[in-house]
């Protein structure tokens, strides 16, 4: 499956990443390459095979419900650009 | 043309755990903004979610209890979008092996029918933050108290048929929630909230029309609302040669209508994955025996048994068992008091629910508890007071004036039951009014009937109503008639 250069644009704004234009017909080829080689991946039977949700087998563990953590919220703003009222603030969006 | 609605919904139930799902942070409701948000709620760097036990418990509760297949196998995915009350950019939710998966529920419509809705399934996820959208130097605040806490998403097949019936649904999944014990069912703090996919076609056609989606829904009045007012709007778009166009639409109940939500993410596009922070989580049955021994009696088992048991009408036990507390309340009123189950019935759907109503309370604030109401019950059934001495009784005991016993005492309203006490007060108004005997003697016995209410009248006045009716009933008939 080879990607062109709107599928490039529309994967880089999804996750928010900000390209090069000039850099766009690489971008297509690579991961149209990498796309090749899940193609050859999918040309496997698989038929009766659990799809594997995570590489080490084992199962997830439980924590008890118990409040272990405490107020921190002038710690953890610290690193904020921007605070106030004890809000984050982030560039507005509206729906 | 003739139109079918055609409603799938999808409910997010706050599950009333003490911590957050994937950690140790309080989850408890109206703290200051960001003190209940820690490292791993925050999606820093470096930090690892660990799954919470009770979240867990809590769904495969409600999987039992609609009778669903439980995921013995279920596995946490990442879904990806952005957006800033979501820090870590992406949910952690369920999509190909969720926690509970195809089961049912019979849902009561107004008419007395039942109808059985399928459910999809129901899955885990963390809640998201809230945003505020007040002026802070044009900038949006955030809020990540909410982020991670629990969620059950419980999703519905399209088998709902109109705006009634998707309202009573979402009633009975939250009669059923709190039932189990597994949310607090809180609308106003969000604990309970619904999405409707609401579609139209013409009546026979197979293919479901295209859908909109209704967000946020947080009260069972406005489900109906918003439900109506989007039908009549596809309905309008098609008719006038238009189309309808999938998206999502957000309910304004001041406005009584919907509109569209213009995001600007126009692909739906979360690139669901599995997580590789969690690994799957596997149960056994020995896991889902022992849930399944913690479930109570549910709803439609109680009501069941409630008509069985104190031979109530179907309509009363409907109405009864429609919350836990309620049921709790009267089955206390019917064991303390030692009256007639039908007696207590129409106490607590009458005076007690009325005076809630007026009150806008809920039955677990009641300022009249079911000890207290048993004992006022108890007066009636033992004929210490009439039904309406009753009535005065329990708006008092309303006002904080004490227990019934409390009551009857300090304003006298001990009814008069004596046949001794009260022939002579009969006597009494019979020797002041003699004429009106004479007239009774006289007139034929169908006319009697309505005549004799003078007399009861007279004796009522003279005891200041608490002479005992039916005795007095039985007593004026032996004279008037002797």
């Amino acid at each position: 499956m080879a990607l062109e250069k709107k599928d490039v644009e529309a994967i880089a704004h999804l996750a928010r990443v900000a390209i090069d234009e000039a850099d766009v017909e690489d971008y297509a080829e690579s991961l149209s390459n990498i796309l090749g080689l899940a193609d050859q991946l999918n040309s496997v039977d698989t038929d009766g095979v659990t799809p594997m949700a995570h590489p080490m087998h084992m199962v997830q563990r439980l924590r008890a419900d118990e409040v272990s953590e405490t107020n921190q919220r002038e710690h953890l703003q610290e690193h904020a650009p921007a605070v106030e009222r004890g809000l984050f603030l982030v560039p507005q969006v509206i729906d | 043309m003739a139109w079918e609605i055609v409603i799938g919904c999808e409910i997010h139930v706050q599950l009333a755990t003490k911590s957050k799902i994937f950690s140790g942070a309080s989850t408890a409701y109206g703290a200051e903004p960001n003190t209940q948000a820690c490292a791993v709620d925050l999606g820093l760097p470096g930090v690892l979610p660990v799954f919470n036990a009770d979240a867990l418990a809590k769904a495969v509760k409600f999987g039992l209890a609609i009778d669903a297949e439980i995921g013995m196998r279920s596995v946490f995915d990442r879904k990806n979008y952005f957006y800033p009350d979501l820090p870590k950019g992406y949910q952690i939710s369920q999509m190909d092996y969720p926690i509970v998966g195809v089961g049912e529920i019979d849902v009561d419509m107004e008419d007395g029918t039942t109808k059985r809705i399928g459910i999809t399934r129901a899955h885990l996820e963390e809640d998201a933050g809230k945003s505020l959208h007040e002026d802070f130097q044009g900038m949006t605040g955030i809020d990540l108290n909410r982020a991670g806490t629990p969620l059950l998403e419980i999703v519905s097949d399209p088998d709902l048929r109109s705006s009634k019936e998707a309202a009573a649904y979402m009633r009975k999944i939250h009669s059923l929630v709190r039932y189990l014990e597994i949310s607090d069912g809180n609308m106003q703090e969000g604990s309970f909230r619904c999405d409707a996919n609401v579609s139209i076609r013409p009546v026979g056609q197979k293919e479901f029309g295209t859908r909109a989606e209704i967000k946020n829904i947080n009260s069972f009045r406005f489900v109906e609302k918003a439900i109506d007012h989007e039908v009549e709007r596809q309905i309008a778009v098609i008719e006038s040669g238009g189309r309808v166009v999938q998206e999502t639409r957000l309910y304004d109940p001041d406005k009584d209508e919907t509109r569209s939500m213009r995001s600007k993410e126009e692909a739906n596009d979360y690139r669901y994955f599995p997580d590789p922070d969690l690994l799957p989580v596997e149960i056994d049955d020995a896991y889902v025996e022992a849930i399944r021994k913690t479930l109570p009696e549910l709803p439609d088992a109680r009501r069941q048994r409630f008509e069985s048991e104190y031979s109530l009408p179907e309509y009363d036990a409907g109405l009864l068992t429609a919350s836990r507390e309620l049921a709790d309340y009267f089955e206390t009123v019917v064991k303390q008091s030692g009256a007639e189950a039908k007696i207590c019935a129409n106490w607590v759907m009458g005076e007690l629910s009325a005076a809630l109503n007026r009150d806008t309370i809920g039955i677990e604030a009641s300022p009249v508890n079911a000890e207290n109401f048993a004992g006022l019950v108890k007066r009636i059934a033992d004929d210490t007071i009439s039904g309406n001495t009753a009535k005065k009784v329990f708006e008092a005991m309303w006002a904080g004036e004490g227990s019934a016993d409390k009551v009857i005492d300090a304003k006298g309203l001990k009814q008069i039951s004596d046949s001794g006490a009260l022939e002579g007060i009969i006597d009494e108004v019979m020797s002041n009014n003699s004429q009106q005997v004479e007239n009774y003697r006289n007139a034929e016995p169908d006319k009697r009937g309505k005549m004799i209410g003078f007399f009861m009248g007279q004796v009522m006045k003279a005891t200041q109503g608490k002479a005992n009716p039916g005795e007095v009933t039985k007593l004026l008939n032996e004279k008037l008639n002797g």
